[in-house]
């Protein structure tokens, strides 16, 4: 047989019917909604008078535009209640599990997915969410669609779907100490460009990606997107196989062992062909930061902010020019020199334990710079509790950063957690577009360490030469 | 769905690349639980300013491009987020179709649930197409989707390329949720075999 990618396995195993010239119907396994993408899909299906299909396939949360202050308070934008009170009552109209704001397990709907075993190598999963690409760090084939699909989905269980081409991203070696998951996807993106992936599934592998925690690998799987990639995947491993051991929805005993043999399966053959390649040095690559209005304007923290004219291309030239026109930055300025005026630790991409861990530990002992405000925000309630029974709360509001409940918050800025006109962030989260963060606002996607780094420094500082203060006897060490 | 088979319109210069959805239709407004009404907020925070007066500098708020329903512009038109809110804004302007390079590949798809067309041409194409309309007030293209071809009223023609079955769809105007449950045994059938544990009640 033809040795074939983890992603032609998982595709073909889910193709109901591929007529010629026509796209596959695709089964899908896991269907995720969220109060912003799902009620014109569900106004559509009581105006064609369609039922959801499989509704215990399909898993609500409330994340984009939840506040992430004290909840017992009243929602103060209506706009917003009313959208969570549409998916309430959609929810329960049409029998879909839902967990609202007041639920133990609300969060963003990209860290809730995993880590209640919902997310499982091998599943189809979609959600009206272009983050989706985070659940392929299970070895799953999962991507963003529109509300229209979202609507198709809810009515057959199915998508018509174009096969899309693959590609291969090889990090090959390890990151250097200090160096996080972030900065690789970062890296990676600076390199191919935001259109680099497009049209394309990629899978991650390498010594790099082996290495790396499930929190890490979700942290590249979920940029995909950036990188304009269909899909991000990861093989299954053991890594995998015990983050899953255990989680409400995988399942449990002699079930789960059967399971591992058959998601061991899924694994790419030897010999099998991708459509395109790209290789990385995970050695040579520094923490990240982004000077610009797009995630693939990108460099690492020794640089200087670039000059426009140095760009291959006219396009690529004044796209250069009006990301530094609209982020005040002058080319030639160090990036370490600079300052910013707030930070957010959160998101689908960085906003889980051991992110959280990561930066509490860069931020013990220390005070946030005194013109930086910064916050953090759990990726979900469940991390929150965990957070909270390490004492790393403690660690954060000790230091001067707010201390949130869970949702999407400051990363898309939905809710009320906006930048100002003209602020500087350091941004744990995924896109720096222009007044993603807020109109006017000026986001630089960085690590959780290096965020945690800068609220302190009050400016960009590289964390590989961070003396830590988290050693009882007092001693410092770098990295 | 609307069909559209051949659409002829003045077209809209917007130079720049990597234009994301953020852009088409800020945040602020994806809190609204309609599909209609957006084209208000299309591109709001290049089109006004910070007290909501318009920037008569921003294309679109310029009188000849008022009426215009064909949006010209760079490489990966609609990238980042997935929000469909982005094709429903610029359809309820009034563009109907977009003429780009290269497009993100969910942007790509969500035009087609919305019967609109998004046309890929060359970087040379779409550099021509630019001159024309920045030396022409009021420049018009024919887009005829039957021919699979672009042209204008001075002789230029390009064709273009586009998926059959999405071609076919656009055409005919389908409703593909009916077309996928013409495949009901199949899928029903393929659901005998899901394992148990994919099945999630709380």
């Amino acid at each position: 047989m033809k040795p074939r990618t983890m992603f032609e396995k998982i595709w073909e195993r889910h193709v109901i019917e591929q007529q010629e010239g026509k796209p596959a119907i695709l089964y899908i396994d896991l269907h995720l909604i969220h109060e912003v993408t799902s009620p014109q899909a569900f106004e559509g299906l009581r105006m064609a008078g369609r039922k959801v299909r499989r509704p215990d396939l399909t898993i609500a949360t409330m994340d984009h535009n939840v506040p992430t202050t004290d909840r017992r308070l009243p929602i103060t934008d209506p706009i917003a209640k009313k959208q969570m009170e549409t998916l309430a009552k959609n929810c329960e109209e049409f029998g879909i599990p839902l967990f609202d704001l007041h639920h133990e397990r609300q969060g963003i709907v990209h860290v809730i997915g995993p880590e209640l075993g919902l997310t499982v190598p091998g599943k189809t999963i979609v959600c009206g969410d272009s983050h989706t690409s985070t659940h392929g760090a299970f070895g799953a084939l999962a991507f963003g669609i529109g509300t229209s699909e979202v609507e198709h989905v809810l009515a057959t269980q199915c998508l018509q779907q174009l096969k899309p081409k693959t590609m291969r991203v090889h990090f090959r070696g390890n990151l250097p100490p200090g160096v996080t998951a972030k900065d690789a996807i970062l890296a990676l993106i600076a390199e191919i460009g935001t259109d680099g992936a497009t049209g394309h599934v990629i899978e991650y592998t390498g010594e790099t990606i082996r290495n790396m925690s499930m929190e890490e690998r979700m942290t590249v799987c979920n940029m995909s997107i950036e990188a304009g990639a269909r899909a991000g995947m990861i093989a299954p491993d053991e890594t995998t196989f015990s983050y899953l051991r255990g989680r409400p929805f995988a399942p449990s005993g002699e079930a789960f062992e059967r399971a591992v043999e058959e998601w061991k399966q899924l694994c790419t053959d030897e010999g099998a062909v991708f459509d395109s390649y790209v290789e990385i040095d995970a050695g040579k690559i520094a923490p990240q930061v982004t000077w610009g209005t797009s995630p693939g304007m990108g460099t690492d923290i020794t640089q200087c902010v670039p000059d426009p004219a140095s760009f291959a291309t006219e396009t690529e030239q004044k796209a250069a020019r009006l990301a530094l026109e609209y982020m005040g930055l002058t080319p030639g300025v160090p990036i370490s020199e600079i300052k910013i005026d707030r930070v957010f630790i959160g998101s689908c991409t960085n906003s889980r334990i051991e992110d959280l861990r990561a930066a509490a530990r860069v931020v013990k002992g220390y005070k946030v710079a005194p013109h930086v405000h910064a916050m953090v925000v759990p990726g979900s309630q469940l991390v929150k509790q965990q957070a909270e029974a390490e004492g790393l709360d403690k660690i954060f509001t000790q230091a001067g950063f707010e201390w949130r409940e869970a949702g999407c918050s400051m990363c898309l800025a939905m809710n009320p957690d906006t930048l100002k006109p003209g602020e500087r962030c350091a941004s744990t989260s995924n896109r720096n577009f222009e007044g993603r963060q807020g109109r006017g606002g000026r986001t630089h996607l960085v690590s959780p360490t290096m965020a945690a780094a800068a609220a302190i420094a009050g400016h960009f500082v590289d964390v590989r030469e961070w003396k830590y203060r988290d050693q009882e006897d007092g001693i410092y060490a770098t990295t | 769905m609307q069909p559209l088979k051949q659409h002829r319109g003045i077209v809209a210069p917007l130079d720049r690349a990597n234009v994301d959805t953020d852009a088409i239709i800020p945040k602020q407004f994806l809190k609204r639980i309609e599909r209609s009404g957006f084209g208000r907020f299309l591109f709001y925070d290049w089109r006004f300013d910070e007290n909501g007066n318009p920037d008569p500098s921003f294309v679109l708020n310029q009188p000849e491009y008022q009426n215009s329903s064909i949006l010209l512009t760079r490489k990966n038109f609609g990238c980042g987020s997935s929000r469909e809110h982005a094709p429903w804004a610029l359809n309820d302007f009034g563009i109907r179709v977009v003429i780009a390079p290269s497009f993100a590949d969910i942007f790509y798809n969500n035009c087609f649930k919305n019967g609109m067309l998004p046309v890929k041409l060359s970087e040379e194409q779409v550099e021509t197409l630019f001159e024309r309309a920045r030396k022409q007030t009021g420049y018009q293209l024919t887009v005829d989707l039957e021919e699979q071809r672009v042209y204008d009223d001075s002789g230029l023609s390009y064709s273009f390329a586009i998926d059959s079955y999405r071609r076919y769809c656009l055409l005919e105007g389908l409703d593909d949720i009916g077309i996928t449950l013409q495949s009901e045994a199949k899928i029903a059938a393929y659901e005998r075999n899901l394992p148990a544990f994919y099945s999630a009640k709380l």
